[in-house]
């Protein structure tokens, strides 16, 4: 369950995978949504699908910033090079900042008229309206560019985690799989 | 003594011209600061109902004679991004290039070209309005609601008219189905005169 100085304990990879999917089915749902068109089943279902998902992302990512700091983490591989080690840190920490900038300016496209954000159908996160002119616009197209900049830099960050598995050949993505390592 | 007269008489009257260039046909400025003015629309909801909006931001001015009508006449400009139906998420799309493209097109402009009087003592006012780029002629019916001295000094005149368009006139693309082609328009302005 807890992470070691070596490995990632399954509460972190299970938080790890499911921001993953949730983030690149958002982004799916998202592209999709937006040219739905008036009378397509879809039209209304797909945005609060959208919002719906987003919300509880949004709480799991709190949880998991919770968790994350109450564990240690794993100790680099001593494969990876120092020029490895800093991008890895710097596009993790970014990777977290686009994702809660993400929600954020979601949140306030959808608030800036004072409705609130149901979810579900359970229950609804309030809104506090405007606090800037043309909310709903400048969020908006926050909102998509972070978009495209947080799917650009997550595919990064998988293309370099393929590297590490089939061509360096060491550890980096079986210890987020996983996969143990024999002692 | 009389050379003297005859000097302040000539002031007096070239003063008077300046002051009043154009006998009757007032000079009005729509009064969007005290908002007594508003530009409505209206579309059908799927056929059921009707969707009302309307745009904050517009101004404009008229010129307006009831012994003359014909002389009449009245430009309006309205901020395209100052759109408003009472729902953020909506008015993000109708701002969108789906709709009304704001970012490309910030303005929409109605200039008149003629204003008749028609039987009923309504009044035709045939005009270009530019929107989403496009201009084409449309008419409004209008009619005189009244005008007068108002209680703090000014003098006021005030309109209503009603117009519709085809959004696909406008190449506005965005289908809303068989029931929600045209928008009608409800306008209605009061004028401040100069």
């Amino acid at each position: 369950m807890q992470n070691t100085q070596t490995e990632y304990g399954y509460v972190s990879i299970f938080f790890h995978w499911l921001a993953a999917f949730s983030i690149f089915a958002l982004f799916a749902l998202g592209i999709y949504m937006v040219d739905l068109t008036y009378y397509h089943t879809w039209y209304k279902t797909a945005p609060a699908l959208h919002k719906s998902i987003g919300i509880i992302l949004f709480a799991l990512m709190v949880l998991r910033l919770i968790w994350r700091s109450k564990q240690i983490t794993p100790e680099h591989l001593n494969s990876h090079s120092n020029l490895e080690r800093k991008a890895g840190k710097v596009v993790h920490s970014v990777l977290y900042i686009l994702t809660f900038l993400i929600m954020l300016s979601g949140y306030l496209i959808s608030t800036a008229d004072g409705r609130g954000i149901e979810v579900f159908e359970l229950f609804v996160i309030p809104g506090f309206g405007s606090f800037f002119e043309n909310q709903e616009d400048l969020a908006g197209l926050i909102h998509k560019w972070l978009a495209y900049g947080l799917i650009a830099l997550a595919l990064l960050h998988a293309i370099a985690a393929l590297k590490h598995h089939f061509i360096d050949k060491d550890n980096t993505l079986n210890r987020m799989i996983g996969r143990r390592q024999k002692h | 003594m009389k050379k003297i007269i005859t000097k302040l008489a000539i002031a007096s009257a070239f003063t008077t011209a300046m002051l009043m260039p154009v006998a009757n046909a007032a000079d009005y400025v729509i009064d969007n600061k005290g908002a007594h003015a508003s530009i409505n629309f209206k579309i059908k909801h799927l056929g059921y109902s009707w969707l009302t909006g309307r745009f904050d931001k517009f101004g404009g001015k008229f010129s307006y004679d009831p012994a003359n009508i014909s002389a009449s006449k009245i430009e309006v400009n309205i901020d395209t991004s100052s759109v408003n139906s009472n729902h953020a998420e909506r008015d993000k799309h109708l701002k969108s290039d789906d709709f009304l493209d704001v970012s490309a097109f910030a303005n929409a402009k109605f200039v008149s070209t003629s204003v008749t009087e028609k039987a009923n003592g309504n009044l035709a006012v045939k005009g270009i309005l530019t929107l989403h780029g496009v201009s084409k002629e449309i008419i409004i019916d209008a009619q005189a609601v009244g005008e007068g001295k108002d209680p703090w000094g000014g003098y006021r005149a005030g309109f209503s008219g009603t117009t519709a368009i085809a959004l696909a006139d406008f190449a506005i693309k965005m289908n809303l189905g068989p029931a929600s082609t045209h928008v009608q328009f409800d306008l209605h302005i009061e004028g401040i005169k100069q």
